[in-house]
């Protein structure tokens, strides 16, 4: 019962401030694209430019409150945002809201498979860098670890396009479906082919940060009394992991791993842009490049929403799992 | 650490950690005086040696246009390291007083710079560093700014813990009891615990404002296509990876790594050495 309570408490408190910092960075932004000198209007026309002469524009302009003063501008923006309305996109002459779906249902296919490739390789070389500490082995993980965190994600992309894709010709060289083929023809097989290269790519990108924490916290747990204990009495190598090891390691990992969505995205950004995957991280460098304001303004909040549900998620479950954080939010750092 | 590994190469670890900042400058220097070497006239177009593979008069092979890989590579990362520093020290300067008014200024302060702390940290880095450079028209100005605004965060998080735990030490009550001034203690208790905190965090910051450059200028939205960036040559050889010049994106990406690689290792070897409990 009381449990139930404080649960609730913590859910409540996570919520007003996740709202809060929705709206600092609702406003932020905002006034960051007021700023900009890319002129909305320009971006609206593109190339009708000629047609289009000073009064219409003038039109465009009172009929989006561009004249208004930036204040009443980001309320009657936020107001619609609270309503649901996030505007329409003026590349893909949609609302917002829309094209955020489509494309995040093309995102959260690479992102999820890369996020539990990731995972799990990443753990797994992890445990076992700490089993095998100070050997060879742990040596070649560990080295590999701190190259693979210097090394840019997009780059990774180039190598994989150019060893499977030009060398070997074993996957497409990108896109989301084979160009030239109507969208009811393209089946599942096609669909996998074009997701493999990205998301290795970004699963062999986030490795790194869970293998070397994963190893970390299992040096920790391996210097305990009852790893000591087991040892003792016989218990060894993967045995040993899996009564001992695995239940304590796991769940720092799994948490990492959700927190880590942030990183996700970014890299999701990046390789999709290598692969021209039409996910949502395309869309913001298409949003960036383009001056689709709505559409950015849309997706900077997407973005933080997606890493707000990551953290909380990873909160909930050590909050859930491990009494010990319950008392005082201790571990925080 | 490295117990195992004596024998051939028993190099302690304060040996390896200066070997390291040794190769590290010595990249440095070479891209440094690399770069004063070249000119435009190094990567002047010439067509009669296009899209030649690497060989001993071209190191990283040559390009469409017959310029010379290994210069513009040199040129580029010359450039990065540029923006790298300037973004990392901005980056580093707004962590230092945000983490100083955090510790010092009372609960309210504190509340809120956690709060701004969490509000830079919701946002994916690249999604704010395409925010931040579009919001300023690209360019130099919009990526040094982007990095600045970006990367500052953990650091104050450090510096703000940092300053906060020397504060409640048992030595600086002492010395408050004995009436020694506040800025006494600042200068004589406080600074010198932070000063290499501080370094290091810098550090280990300028190879990812490094990285971060590449990507934002990659995908477009940062340095201009006329610059000789990395992220610029990065992304113009994707046109060319399906003919097969696969030495356009290999060997500028390569040395991408191992600056940053470098960079990244000797600030974690400092960091060991000042923390060795954690390994």
């Amino acid at each position: 019962m009381a449990r139930a309570k404080n649960l609730g408490r913590f859910l409540l408190w996570r919520s007003i401030r996740a709202f809060t910092l929705l709206a600092g960075i609702s406003i932020i932004s905002f006034l960051l694209v007021k700023n900009s000198p890319i002129d909305p209007i320009q971006a609206y026309i593109g190339a009708d430019m000629l047609n289009v002469g000073p009064e219409q524009r003038e039109k465009i302009a009172q009929h989006w409150g561009l004249d208004d003063p930036v204040f009443k501008q980001y309320v009657n923006w936020a107001s619609s945002l609270l309503g649901g309305d996030l505007g329409t996109s003026m590349i893909y002459r949609e609302p917002v809201a829309e094209v955020i779906k489509e494309k995040f249902s093309h995102s959260i296919v690479l992102m999820l498979t890369a996020w539990v490739l990731s995972g799990v390789i990443g753990f797994t070389m992890g445990v076992v860098a700490a089993m095998n500490k100070d050997t060879a082995i742990d040596r070649i993980i560990k080295w590999y670890c701190y190259t693979l965190a210097s090394t840019p994600a997009f780059w990774m992309g180039l190598l994989m396009v150019m060893v499977f894709a030009v060398w070997l010709g074993w996957f497409p060289v990108g896109l989301g479906v084979p160009a030239g083929i109507l969208s009811d023809d393209v089946t599942f097989i096609d669909k996998v082919k074009h997701l493999v290269l990205p998301a290795i790519t970004l699963s062999i990108v986030g490795v790194a940060n869970i293998a070397l924490h994963t190893r970390q916290k299992m040096i920790d747990v391996l210097a305990s009394d009852y790893i000591l204990f087991a040892r003792a009495r016989g218990e060894r190598g993967f045995i040993l992991f899996w009564r001992h090891g695995l239940r304590n390691v796991a769940l720092p990992a799994i948490s990492l791993q959700f927190a880590a969505f942030s990183e996700l995205f970014g890299g999701a950004v990046l390789t999709e842009q290598v692969f021209s995957y039409p996910g949502l991280g395309q869309a913001t460098v298409e949003a960036g490049l383009r001056g689709d304001v709505p559409l950015l303004l849309g997706l900077v909040l997407f973005s933080a929403l997606f890493v707000f549900t990551g953290n909380l998620i990873a909160d909930l479950i050590y909050y859930v799992v491990d009494p010990r954080t319950r008392e005082g939010r201790t571990y925080e750092s | 650490m490295n117990l195992s590994f004596k024998g051939k190469l028993s190099l302690n670890r304060r040996q390896r950690t200066i070997l390291e900042i040794g190769a590290a400058l010595g990249f440095i220097m070479a891209i440094i005086i690399g770069r004063f070497m070249l000119d435009e006239g190094s990567i002047g177009t010439n067509l009669s040696e296009r899209n030649l593979p690497p060989s001993f008069e071209h190191f990283f092979g040559t390009d469409w246009l017959g310029r010379d890989m290994f210069a513009r590579t040199i040129m580029g990362l010359s450039l990065s390291m540029g923006v790298g520093l300037a973004g990392a020290v901005s980056s580093a300067a707004i962590a230092l007083v945000l983490g100083l008014a955090a510790a010092t200024l009372g609960k309210t302060a504190d509340t809120i710079i956690s709060w701004l702390i969490d509000l830079f940290l919701s946002v994916p880095h690249l999604v704010t560093l395409i925010l931040i450079s579009f919001a300023l028209g690209g360019g130099f100005k919009g990526i040094v700014f982007g990095i600045a605004l970006t990367h500052w965060p953990s650091l104050a998080r450090v510096i703000r813990a940092e300053v906060m735990q020397v504060r409640s030490a048992d030595y600086v009550h002492i010395s408050r009891k004995m009436g020694k001034p506040r800025t006494w203690i600042a200068i004589h208790h406080i600074i010198p615990h932070l000063i290499p905190q501080f370094l290091i965090g810098f550090l280990l910051m300028f190879p990812h404002a490094i990285l971060h450059e590449a990507a934002v200028t990659f995908l477009g939205l940062g340095l201009s296509p006329h610059e000789p960036a990395i992220g610029i040559i990065l992304s113009e050889s994707m046109k060319y990876l399906s003919s097969g010049l696969w030495w356009l994106a290999f060997f500028p990406g390569l040395s991408l790594l191992l600056v940053v690689r470098s960079f990244d290792a000797v600030g974690e070897r400092l960091r060991v050495l000042m923390d060795p409990a954690r390994t």
